[in-house]
């Protein structure tokens, strides 16, 4: 019962926290919105008991891209007036879009037997002991391993990607350039000079 | 107790959300990007449901997957939008007719 409540006041700040995403006048508040979606879902998935994922989503999520989304939106001098320009010019569509998405998909949870599966029990709970993290890694390092290690490559496929894009040569900028100190040769920097002795007078 | 079925329509009107934000912020490409984490994010949520109903833990795996995808997306995504105003001084959709012909 109580999860029950729990889960339906949820249900609603991630609605609302979603709502908010998209119609915020500006991208500061969007992404603090969807701050609170991504930490509203953690719970949820909480009670769900996926408890690894609700913590890896609050870590990478909340601590890690929506600072980097937080850091862009700051960095960047944007001119919100002209982004809003025509806001409402196709929101009937998107909302006829959204409208038709929630009712195709509560017809298909609705029609029972449909499915094949019995939507309307709920979960069993897991046994005292069980932990969520032991098991998914245990699958994790054994089916999924090769997976796993293609992921890895492609989060340091990203680093590279982010790091060689954003980065710049600015013109006038006194730094060192170890190619050419390291490629330098003794004739370059000595002169040896040949000269006679001087007479003491 | 939870039913699979509260948990389904709840994505899918998270789903549908992030549906509309595309339409509604068209030209903006930083409320572009936030709107697909959204929609990877109601993704998520029919990947946990599922594992959790069924008693398979591959599912939740694939959330981790995701995840990890989505996190690299929106690091490149963002490292283009960064070039992108350095070199156009504006990040309205519209004006990324380069490629036009």
């Amino acid at each position: 019962m109580l999860i029950q409540v729990l889960f339906h006041v949820f249900a609603a700040i991630l609605i609302l926290a979603a709502l908010a995403v998209i119609t915020a006048r500006n991208p500061v508040y969007s992404a603090l919105a969807l701050v609170l979606c991504f930490v509203t879902s953690a719970a949820i998935w909480l009670l769900l008991e996926a408890e690894f994922l609700a913590v890896v989503l609050v870590l990478v999520y909340v601590g890690a891209v929506m600072v980097l989304f937080l850091f862009v939106v700051m960095m960047l001098d944007i001119n919100l007036a002209e982004l809003r320009r025509g806001f409402t010019r196709f929101a009937w569509l998107g909302w006829l879009t959204a409208l038709a998405v929630i009712v195709e998909i509560a017809g298909v949870v609705w029609a029972r037997g449909g499915l094949g599966l019995d939507t309307q029990r709920g979960g069993v709970p897991a046994p005292p002991g069980y932990s969520n993290t032991l098991e998914l890694g245990r699958v994790l390092y054994t089916r999924y391993a090769y997976p796993f290690e293609l992921a890895a490559v492609l989060l340091l496929v990203a680093i590279v990607a982010a790091i060689s894009l954003t980065m710049r040569r600015r013109a006038g900028l006194k730094q060192q350039d170890i190619n050419r100190q390291v490629a330098v040769r003794r004739a370059e920097r000595v002169r040896l000079v040949k000269m006679d002795a001087e007479k003491r007078p | 107790m939870i039913t699979l079925a509260q948990l389904l329509i709840l994505s899918g009107i998270l789903f549908s959300l992030a549906v509309a934000g595309i339409f509604l912020n068209r030209k903006n490409v930083i409320l572009l990007l936030m709107c697909v984490e959204l929609l990877l994010l109601a993704a998520n949520f029919n990947f946990i449901a599922f594992s959790r109903y069924l008693n398979d833990i591959n599912g939740q795996v694939f959330v981790f997957f995701i995840l990890t995808v989505a996190a690299a997306e929106s690091a490149i995504g963002l490292a283009i939008l960064v070039v992108l105003f350095r070199e156009r001084r504006s990040i309205n959709v519209e004006d990324l007719n380069t490629l036009k012909g």
